[in-house]
């Protein structure tokens, strides 16, 4: 997989396909983004695993959180890495050793490490690197719309309501297929 | 399924809408509502954070206008869009977010007169310091660019016409100076040419003009390229900085490559409050739909028009750079192939009082301060539009006083000229 640009089954697919995501190097400040990316994915049905050892023990909008990805006592189908470029190596040997291993590691906006990803790949994992699921999720349900954010992603179809909620849209929308996206686009 | 990138007029017909998710609505309902109600506190909360995505407030960001942004931005080819009240607001709020009072920027010389008018006078009492530069010489870019310059100014094809910016020798200058290249693409309208793949980072837009093209609505559009990198400036502290109205939120780390069109909605268009009616977002729509359509019958009837003034004895000069020998030919060939647009100007023998006298003349051309409209316009801009400027700033801007700017509708052409031969030969 190259990781300059990514097409929008594969991203689709993966958010599409996981159900639990670790968050390693989740915050408790409600202005950072690695709190809030947090509680808007919990709010799409994930089911979060926060990861800090700062804070382990206590809890994040009622999640447990754990020190290391080791600590989680459940399969986990994703790890996000919300860490600076340098810590992704050691993360994803520590994924590589969980039992089950995750299917997918995912490195936030803006960090990138491409040993660490060859590794997770020579190993089968599916990989992303400088990208949002919180922002990923917004462009392919078309939610991040509202903000004037090209989604390059076209449809005819009638996009999917969450379910639940105000001003939610799911995932599962029918678009033609938009080619593929460089960084958050 | 082989992942396609879609066409222009594809994208002009269909980016950022969708049938309507509750009701199927097929041509984007017109959402004119003040406000959007919480589905609690905690989602208002997230909302006013910017935690999550959705509306609030329409002097912040309406669904119908959120249409309009995504629409522009897919066809410029940038990250997202933002949609103002007017060009000239698009304007403020771009240069809102880049300026710190005591800071410069460089401006070309040939602009829209209003645009002159507010860099001279409503900028500076912000204390936002234009320097100009004389498109004309590329090398007046590099030597007015200082350390407190923050960005750097051009229109693609300059409003009153005929002048075509080298794109991308202003876009090197400003890439070494370390400062956002910004563009008003309004004359060209992406159909004809896309700034951002010839080094700009902002584009802005007055819809007003060709991408509404009916002369109904005023509108104005900022469409972020996503290619500056504003953390390794760290000189746009708007981007870079914890911002306190947000509780520490910095918005180039959350927003990645669209954090620049996030500020300006968020901490311009919010606290400015210039924003655009979604009635005029939704006729602004319709008109893009047609957009490749009419801007290449525009561009067409222009030549002709063009062509036909250049033989007529009352003419002293055209200046229209789609005419082999025009002084931009070269310029218009590289950046504006499909055409140079359809406004432009022409010199009159007969001076100030022949420039009158022809648009008092005309019956077909609406005598009016507008462009980009499905009818033909006239304007002798000495006497109207540019008015304000000094004589020596009105010949710089391209507006002398023999000076006749025409902005070629979409009426049949054989119509148009006969007009003019008619108010020629009065």
């Amino acid at each position: 997989m190259q990781h300059d640009h990514y097409p929008d089954s594969y991203i689709r697919g993966i958010l599409n396909t996981v159900k639990t995501i670790a968050m390693v190097g989740v915050s408790a400040n409600t202005s950072r983004p690695s709190y809030f990316a947090f509680k808007y994915l919990l709010e799409r049905n994930f089911r979060m695993v926060p990861v800090n050892p700062v804070l382990a023990g206590q809890e994040l909008l009622g999640q447990r959180i754990y020190a290391e990805v080791g600590d989680i006592p459940e399969p986990v189908d994703m790890v996000d890495i919300f860490r600076s470029s340098r810590h992704a190596l050691v993360i994803v040997r520590k994924a590589l050793a969980m039992k089950p291993r995750p299917q997918v590691i995912w490195m936030q906006l803006g960090i990138r490490n491409d040993e660490a990803a060859a590794l997770a790949e020579q190993n089968g994992l599916k990989v992303v690197m400088n990208r949002c699921p919180k922002i990923e999720y917004g462009r392919l349900s078309s939610e991040i719309g509202w903000m004037g954010v090209n989604t390059r992603t076209l449809t005819s179809k009638r996009a999917q309501l969450f379910g639940r909620g105000i001003q939610r849209m799911a995932l599962n929308r029918v678009t033609l297929a938009g080619g593929t996206t460089k960084e958050s686009q | 399924m082989t992942d396609r990138i879609p066409g222009f007029a594809t994208l002009a017909i269909h980016a950022g809408a969708q049938p309507d998710p509750t009701t199927g609505a097929r041509a984007t309902p017109i959402y004119q509502t003040t406000s959007f109600v919480f589905e609690d506190v905690d989602q208002a909360a997230s909302l006013f954070g910017l935690q999550t995505f959705g509306n609030v407030y329409t002097r912040i960001g309406n669904p119908t206008n959120a249409v309009l942004e995504e629409r522009v931005a897919a066809l410029e080819g940038g990250t997202a869009g933002l949609a103002v009240a007017s060009g000239h607001a698009a304007q403020v709020i771009v240069m809102h977010c880049l300026m710190r009072p005591g800071d410069e920027f460089v401006a070309s010389k040939k602009l829209y007169g209003g645009s002159i008018n507010q860099f001279n006078h409503a900028f500076k009492n912000f204390g936002w310091n234009v320097v100009w530069a004389e498109p004309d010489d590329i090398k007046s870019f590099e030597r007015a660019v200082s350390p407190k310059t923050k960005a750097i100014f051009v229109e693609s094809i300059a409003n009153p016409g005929g002048v075509i910016t080298d794109l991308e020798a202003v876009g090197r200058i400003a890439k070494n100076a370390g400062v956002p290249f910004v563009v008003d693409n309004t004359l060209a309208t992406p159909y004809l040419c896309k700034p951002i793949d010839y080094g700009a980072d902002i584009v802005v837009h007055s819809l007003t003009k060709f991408l509404g093209g009916h002369g109904n609505s005023i509108g104005g559009l900022i469409v972020d390229g996503g290619t500056f990198n504003w953390s390794r400036e760290k000189r746009y502290p708007m981007l870079t900085e914890p911002r306190p109205e947000y509780h520490g939120i910095v918005f180039h780390e959350t927003f990645g490559n669209f954090a620049f069109a996030i500020a300006c909605r968020m901490l311009a268009l919010r606290d400015i409050g210039a924003a655009l009616s979604p009635f005029n977002a939704f006729l602004i729509l319709t008109g893009i739909e047609t957009l490749p359509l009419r801007i290449q019958l525009h561009c067409d009837n222009a030549m002709a028009v063009a062509q036909w003034l250049k033989s007529h004895d009352a003419v002293a000069w055209v200046s229209y750079p789609g005419l082999a020998g025009d002084r931009y030919y070269n310029l218009a060939k590289k950046y504006v192939p499909k055409g140079a647009g359809s406004v432009f100007t022409f010199g009159l023998k007969g001076g100030y009082d022949a420039g009158v006298k022809l648009v008092s003349n005309v019956r077909l051309f609406s005598h009016l301060a507008n462009i980009g409209d499905t009818r033909s316009l006239i304007i002798h801009p000495a006497s109207t539009t540019h008015r304000q400027l000094t004589d020596a700033q009105k010949t710089e801007a391209g507006a002398g006083p023999d000076v006749v700017r025409l902005s070629i509708g979409l009426e049949d052409k054989d119509d148009i000229i006969a007009d003019l031969q008619q108010a020629l030969a009065v």
